[in-house]
């Protein structure tokens, strides 16, 4: 197996055994970058300088800690080539959200996500494209190019963390941050045929993840395998004071929860899941898995979430509405773009916008400003605001009687590059299955569970309660350990 | 839910968005339809469920007032498209 | 017709934080190097999230209390959503349906008469920064931008521009007492605005609101209200209806001037703040807060009234600055005698002393206990009141004690019989005409005579011994 090919899990043994260096493994992933990424198209930005520098402090830290007896102690990303999405802050690094409006951007502050990564002596290879804003699913609103599905180059990876789940699909990467604010990190994980989780609202600091959608973002990990989405999560959870809504409860050994055991474990399955249009072979593979579960001892129940029609409206009103607001300070005074030749302040400001941003994220920007306008808030964004209260009480019922649920992540396999871009409501569709579970701020996985009948990869959801990742990854894990879905590589 | 160009135009300057005459055609049709299809939740009655701002039941989150340093003023105007006399420099405001 | 003026006031303060509503930099920015109080919180960078300073929200209900308001059991910060250059997120953090203090009152007292003005609500917001125009560019400084601010609404409760302004002089006396806010209007760390319109006299309905920004001195404030009154009575008068505009007072040309006009109203879209979980005030917590208030001016006045036996006036004046009122306790207790004979050596020569220095109370080089040391050295007869006088100068300029001004300087009160007995022999002899008229019966003349002693003794005499003396040499001659 090529040194690209390694998780994160087997690329640790192998350093702390002594048997590569980070220095290689960083190598081999630039080098497979150079080979691939002009057709997969995942890097906005490529740091092949800084990484190695960093990979070379890694094998001297692994050296240190070889000779001083502490091997145990060292972190399980240290010397890990890692790729970030592009809307997380890394200090010096132009941080460009795929917006134009951001073309020159270099935060002086760090995400704490990324500050723990840097702590844990990862290496950071570079930042990974994505949908303007994280607004997308098809990393198609990216202000600079399209990324190109690993399986199938005439299709998209999904989105809005596309850069990051072709990345870690194509070996570009051997795990990456992404963000999740309505399904952005779990539908290109399935559109990839990759492992992706989005944790519960607050587990991960969002300091530095530039907002789009405040109450419903949250920063979520793409991985090769279940365990190292778990040695992921592990490594960025946990409590942050800059950011008053990251909860401070302790962060489990989730790598501890992988025991392979699901005997017992009731899975809810939502019949609102499985809907008309649906591609039968995102259904046929979904069933199966479930099939599976129920073969590895799990109990299968029918659960219902009946507002689950509702979550679409809902979230294209709350989302847009937080985003108009979040949005706004993008008005060329302080940093990014600005147009050269305004005749006054007002035109400056109203024609930065409109050449900064793109098509996306101004029609979501006009529908959050009407649904919050005068004469409008209340029949718009107040009411999504009750109907959310619904959908959470619908998961809040559903998890008393079960641990977890089990869905298709989207209803579709990967869709052609251009298919969708002119018809936002089709684009928005392909999140339908994910963004419930942003609106009741609970976490999810996808892991790979099948392919369709052109070779692309299927994902499997599985959703917990609010802090309820290590059912999560116990039950993912399960599945993964007695299948070879994720082992299957794309033709690249 | 039929947009009207006024519509567009209000939310456009509300927003602060120039919007070209067919952008605003194409916004006014496709949030029409988006706004349509959110038509469906004046279905429920909702008149007695509380409004979910936020999903965490947090309460009182607050920092104690301590002073720490800030950014070293070159690093505050670093990102500046324009800069004058240790200040961010825009176009005058005509009111 | 005879109009009545309708008035509220929106006051904004900074509260004294050490450091911004929801970042650390240090909110002491007054005199600083422009954007050197910013950090990617207050700049509005992307990515970046506030968390909530305790201090504000306490001090915000600290104000709430002493302005006899509500305090909410739950509230929680709004986004209010507006597009400015001084605004670094495109959105103010503020405060909407649910502020931390509603429905309170303060009483103002304008010839005698006290009305109670309502207060409608007390929030906690941030300020903006500042914006300099200069040519055809503005330049931002960010300084201010996140600094912890009050804003308190009253009810249109005012009736004269008079009223307004001894509401602003009442509620800077509480934010000062309270210690929350310098509320300095000079600095801008008290601004307020009015909304004013006019109704006849004797009706109840409400005439067109105009708002007069801009008011950034008490004086401002009421000329400003007397303008617009006036305006607005003279459009009417002429038939005209007055339009729903912004004005700004233009201190210059002493006139309003509209800055927006357009019916254009503006839309805010505030909603609930995501990035900031709601507040729950308990009870104890607002139990704990009260228990910690300063007693406030309206309490100290009747206080020192009742326990002191001051005059009204009197007390007034020794209240309106809590360091005053401070000095003053402080320098009765040390002194141990009538407060009565302290008040006007505060009231009096100390205010003179300070005003001619510009020094504030708080700067006094005279601590109260050294002013009690002197007043003690004059009623043990050690030196005259006359010679306190110059002896507080000399400690003002000096910080020496008077103990040891009076002993440099000689100028202890002579009470030695000898002495004096000498200066009066010398006076009388001196003056022969005038010891003839007292001997006529003209008794008053020795005042006159008293005078010339004082003079050959430097003032230092003790008077009462050198009418003593006079009065027993005149008999015996």
């Amino acid at each position: 197996m090529s040194l690209r090919e390694l998780t994160i899990h087997e690329a640790h043994r192998l350093l702390r055994q002594g048997e590569i260096s980070s220095v290689e493994l960083t190598q081999a992933l630039l080098d497979r970058i150079l080979a691939v990424d002009n057709e997969v198209k995942a890097y906005l930005c490529l740091m092949p300088e800084s990484a190695l520098e960093e990979a070379q402090q890694a094998d001297a830290a692994i050296a240190a800690a070889r000779r001083e007896g502490r091997l145990q102690e060292l972190h399980p990303l240290t010397g890990i080539p890692l790729a970030i999405k592009d809307i997380i802050c890394v200090q010096g690094v132009p941080t460009t959200c795929g917006s134009r409006i951001l073309e020159e951007f270099i935060p002086p502050f760090e995400a704490t996500a990324v500050e723990k990564l840097w702590a844990a002596r990862a290496v950071l290879l570079g930042k990974t494209n994505c949908d303007e804003f994280a607004m997308g699913s098809s990393t198609e609103n990216s202000a600079y190019f399209a990324t190109r599905n690993p399986w199938d180059l005439t299709r998209v990876p999904g989105g809005s963390s596309g850069g990051s789940a072709a990345a870690v699909a194509a070996d570009e990467c051997l795990g990456a941050l992404g963000s999740d604010t309505g399904g952005s990190v779990r539908q290109p994980a399935s559109l990839c045929g990759v492992v992706g989780l989005k944790p519960t609202y607050g587990r991960v600091s969002r300091y530095g993840l530039v907002a789009f959608a405040s109450s419903l973002d949250q920063i979520g990990v793409l991985a090769k395998d279940v365990a190292d989405a778990a040695l992921l999560l592990g490594a960025i959870a946990g409590y942050d004071w800059r950011d008053s809504t990251s909860v401070d409860v302790p962060v489990p050994d989730y790598v501890a929860a992988l025991d392979g055991e699901v005997r017992g474990l009731r899975v809810g399955v939502p019949r609102e899941y499985f809907i008309e249009g649906m591609q039968p072979a995102v259904e046929r593979a979904v069933r199966a898995a479930i099939e599976h579960l129920a073969g590895l001892g799990a109990e299968i129940v029918e659960v219902s979430l009946p507002h689950t029609e509702y979550a679409l409206p809902v979230y294209y009103l709350i989302a847009p509405a937080e985003a108009s607001a979040n949005l706004a300070r993008y008005d060329g005074v302080k940093y990014g773009y600005r147009v050269a030749d305004a005749v006054d302040l007002d035109d400056a400001t109203r024609r930065t916008r409109q050449l900064g941003f793109g098509a996306e994220v101004k029609r979501r920007i006009m529908l959050g400003t009407y649904a919050l306008s005068a004469g409008y808030y209340d029949a718009y964004y107040l009411r999504a605001q009750r109907v959310r209260t619904l959908i959470k009480r619908d998961f809040d019922e559903a998890f008393a009687r079960v641990e977890v649920i089990a869905c298709p992540t989207s209803p579709t396999t990967a869709f052609r590059l251009g298919e969708k871009v002119d018809d936002p409501l089709q684009m928005y569709l392909s999140d339908v299955f994910t963004l419930s579970m942003n609106l009741a701020g609970i976490c999810g996985i996808s892991i790979p569970c099948g392919f369709d009948e052109e070779g692309l990869p299927v994902g499997l959801q599985i959703m917990g309660p609010a802090f309820g990742e290590e059912a999560v990854l116990r039950a993912a894990y399960a599945y993964e350990r007695s299948t070879e879905w994720h082992k299957r590589r794309p033709p690249l | 839910m039929t947009l009207t160009l006024r519509d567009v135009e209000h939310i456009a300057d509300l927003a602060r968005l120039a919007l070209t005459a067919e952008e605003k055609e194409r916004f006014r049709e496709q949030l029409s339809a988006i706004l349509d299809y959110a038509a469906s939740l004046q279905r429920l009655d909702i008149s007695d469920i509380p409004p979910t701002a936020t999903v965490l039941p947090l309460r009182n989150v607050m920092r104690e007032d301590v002073a720490r340093p800030s950014l070293p003023p070159e690093d505050v105007l670093a990102n500046a498209p324009d800069t004058a006399e240790g200040c961010f420099r825009v176009r005058a405001i005509l009111e | 017709m005879q109009y009545e003026p309708i008035i509220g006031m929106e006051v904004h303060a900074e509260l004294l934080t050490a450091s911004k509503m929801f970042c650390g930099c240090d909110a002491h920015i007054f005199g600083a190097p422009p954007n050197t109080h910013v950090c990617p919180v207050c700049l509005g960078l992307p990515g970046v999230l506030p968390v909530i300073n305790r201090k504000a929200v306490e001090y915000t209900l600290m104000a709430g209390l002493a302005l006899h308001c509500q305090i909410a059991e739950f509230s929680v910060f709004a986004r209010k959503n507006y597009t400015y250059p001084d605004l670094p997120k495109g959105y103010q953090i503020s405060q909407y349906e649910l502020p931390l203090c509603r429905d309170g009152w303060l009483d103002v007292e304008v010839d005698g008469q006290s009305r109670r003005i309502g207060i409608t609500r007390a929030h906690l917001e941030e300020d903006t920064a500042k914006l300099f125009h200069a040519g055809g560019y503005s330049l931002v400084d960010f300084n201010r931008a996140g600094v912890p601010l009050l804003e308190i609404v009253s009810e249109p409760d005012i009736r004269s521009p008079e009223e307004a302004r001894q509401y602003l002089i009442r509620l800077q006396q509480i934010l000062r007492y309270l210690g929350v806010s310098s509320a300095d209007m000079e600095k801008g760390a008290m601004r307020c605005e009015a909304n004013v319109s006019l109704r006849p006299v004797g009706s109840t309905a409400l005439g067109t609101k105009v708002e007069v920004k801009n008011l950034n001195s008490f004086r401002s404030v009421k000329l400003a209200l007397e303008y617009e009154i006036e305006r607005q009575a003279r459009v009417l008068e002429a038939g005209g209806t007055v339009e729903q505009v912004t004005m700004g007072w233009d201190e210059v040309h002493n006139r309003t001037v509209v800055q927006r006009s357009k019916e254009y109203a503006d839309d805010y879209r505030y909603f609930p703040e995501p990035d900031l979980p709601p507040l729950e005030i308990s009870r104890e917590w607002v139990a704990e807060i009260r228990s910690r208030l300063p007693e406030l001016p309206e309490a100290k006045r009747a206080r020192f009234i009742a326990d002191y036996g001051l005059d009204a006036q009197q007390a007034e004046v020794l209240v309106q600055e809590r360091a005053v009122a401070d000095y003053f306790e402080e320098a009765v207790a040390a002194y141990g005698g009538a407060a009565r004979a302290v008040a006007p050596w505060i009231s009096g020569e100390l205010f003179r002393l300070l005003r001619a220095q510009g020094l504030e109370m708080a700067e006094v080089p005279v601590p109260a206990k050294a002013l009690a040391d002197l007043l003690i050295l004059i009623d043990e007869g050690k030196i005259t009141s006359g010679t306190g006088k110059q002896v507080l100068a000399q400690m003002f300029a000096s910080g020496r004690s008077a103990a040891e001004i009076v002993e440099a300087e000689g100028l202890a009160q002579v009470s030695d019989a000898a002495t004096l007995e000498a200066a009066v022999r010398k006076v009388l002899a001196a003056y022969p005409d005038e010891v003839a008229k007292y001997r006529e019966g003209k008794s008053q003349i020795i005042g006159w005579l008293m005078g010339q002693v004082m003079r050959e003794t430097k003032g230092k005499a003790n008077p009462q011994l050198v009418r003593e003396l006079l009065e027993r040499q005149l008999r015996q001659c």
